[in-house]
């Protein structure tokens, strides 16, 4: 399976959302204070689909992802998730559409007066209609998943910073949402970690097929996912052979100024042309 | 820290907003209260925080406020031979007046600080993101419970601190001016009236909801790391004591007018 892909920058793109979608920017436009930090931003993500994006600090990387979750609203301009227009939507709409959307925040952002069993089940406590036994079980399901059933009863100050961000990733697909956001997960981690982390979420992908938006700084980490799959019999990550690297449901966005540079999979981004990319990716 | 300096017609754009913002986080919080879930656990163990975890402070408070108020005006009352009065005295001014606003401020000090500092911590390590983006609404979780616990709580506090104070008062009633106890309480009962119970127990209901409301207000708007923090406690404890203080003398004017007190 490819990648779906977009057009290669275009001034003033225009994107057909289909029902395959689980996330369409159009024109989005926001600013703080002055400082217009996206302007006029179109892209969509398709189901099953894992998008890295990229740009130099303050670029607005980690705002299209609070956009894209309703946490912060733009300027202008339209988005919608799954199907949804949300960019008018209240607060309790928005939180129909939040449970089918989890994130892993950059700093992980758990609750520290929780234990990490209480974090990850926050979500399905708060609906209220899981029975204990069901939590439990999907608490420690979770938890297998990011390897660390051991650290049920500890809190997240307990923990290193990669626990702490495979916590926050059990905790943003326990329930299983259609779409999941990553801001930096392997930010600030050694490479060890690091990998431990981009395979959870080749996992995630391969194996629940989960559509994904994750910001990074790592060239390297999305290099990894575009040219890796998961294999479920010896649960780790494998190499794809040469020829069917680009395979796999993996795309880069680039940002510069506010606006996207580059839409597309990791064949078309090493062979652009353009200084910026060519500087950027070398 | 730049010091920036904004425009008159900034600053009262900012005042405008930060009134209308306050506004409508003490409005959701209300509303909140009859709309599922109500997490009653979260309300219970706010209750358990600020009620129970705010006695000491208002007991002692309390007994020595009135023990105060009986030495100072035992002097002034021995002049005219009123000194029998100490009791009606440390009653009106405890039950109608210093009970609930020292309450309110003591409660300020210990509890619109731990709100601000809690939330503020919250929202600056993206936990009130977090809870957000796991589909659930930040001012019912935390902010309705934190504000019907402080309202509710402070109530009962007042009348305990209001009873303290009346012990304080009888202590250095009996102890050191060699009053008759029985002469004390008899005459503290009887020269309180409806509408100084009335009185005294209407405004911690109206404090505390200054409090919690003030104190989760500049919780949820801290910007700024740590240093952020710090300023959003300070913040919320100078303005709930100033803002209980002001709408004290209103809400005793208003009440002076509506129950007909001269």
């Amino acid at each position: 399976m490819s990648a779906p892909t977009l057009p290669i920058p275009s001034a003033d793109p225009v994107v057909t959302e289909s029902r395959g979608d689980a996330i369409v920017f159009e024109d989005v436009a926001i600013a703080f204070d002055q400082n217009r930090v996206l302007d006029g931003i179109s892209f969509r993500l398709a189901r099953g689909e894992c998008k890295a994006l990229f740009g130099i600090a303050g670029s607005g990387k980690s705002t299209i992802l609070k956009l894209a979750l309703g946490l912060m609203k733009p300027d202008r301009g339209r988005i919608s998730v799954l199907g949804q227009d949300i960019t008018n939507m209240t607060e309790s709409q928005l939180s129909e559409v939040r449970r089918h959307v989890g994130m892993v925040f950059q700093e992980s952002a758990l609750f520290d007066s929780l234990t990490v069993k209480e974090n990850v089940a926050f979500r399905l406590m708060e609906e209220r209609d899981v029975s204990p036994e069901e939590i439990d079980r999907r608490v420690k399901e979770a938890l297998q998943f990011v390897e660390l059933e051991h650290t049920l009863n500890m809190f997240p100050s307990e923990l290193s910073g990669g626990m702490r961000r495979r916590v926050a990733i059990a905790r943003g697909m326990i329930t299983q949402p259609d779409v999941l956001l990553y801001d930096s997960p392997t930010g600030g981690l050694d490479p060890v970690t690091s990998t431990r982390i981009i395979e959870l979420i080749i996992k995630q992908r391969d194996e629940y097929k989960t559509s994904s938006l994750m910001v990074t700084h790592r060239l390297q980490d999305a290099f990894i996912m575009a040219t890796h799959h998961f294999d479920k019999q010896t649960n780790q990550m494998q190499s794809l052979p040469r020829g069917q690297q680009g395979e796999v449901p993996m795309s880069f966005l680039l940002l510069q100024d506010g606006k996207v540079l580059f839409d597309g999979d990791a064949v078309e981004l090493k062979k652009s042309q353009d200084p910026y990319i060519r500087e950027y990716i070398s | 820290m730049e010091l920036e300096l904004s425009s008159p017609a900034e600053f009262a754009k900012d005042k405008i907003l930060a009134i209308q913002d306050y506004a409508m986080l003490a409005g959701r919080a209300m509303g909140n209260l009859f709309k599922r879930p109500l997490y009653l656990g979260d309300m219970m163990q706010q209750a358990d925080l600020i009620g129970f975890g705010s006695l000491p402070i208002v007991v002692l408070t309390g007994f020595f406020t009135g023990a105060v108020l009986a030495v100072n005006s035992a002097a002034t009352l021995g002049r005219f031979g009123s000194l029998s009065l100490i009791g009606q005295l440390v009653s009106i001014s405890m039950v109608r007046e210093l009970g609930p606003v020292l309450t309110g401020l003591m409660v300020t000090g210990r509890n619109a600080s731990g709100m601000a500092s809690e939330l503020g911590s919250m929202v600056v390590t993206e936990q009130i993101d977090a809870m957000r983006a796991l589909g659930t609404d930040p001012i019912k979780k935390l902010v309705t419970p934190r504000l019907f616990a402080t309202l509710i709580m402070l109530f009962f506090l007042t009348i305990i601190s209001d009873l303290m104070g009346l012990i304080g008062g009888n202590f250095v009633s009996t102890l050191m001016l060699g009053l008759n106890s029985r002469e004390y309480w008899t005459s503290a009962w009887q020269t309180l009236v409806f509408s100084d119970v009335f009185t005294g127990l209407i405004k911690p209901v109206i404090f505390g909801f200054i409090i919690a409301s003030v104190g989760c207000y500049y919780g949820m708007s801290a910007k700024g790391g740590t240093q952020g923090v710090g300023r959003a406690t300070t913040q919320a404890v100078v303005a709930a004591s100033v803002l209980i203080l002001v709408v004290d003398f209103f809400v005793t004017r208003l009440l002076y007018v509506l129950l007909g007190f001269h």
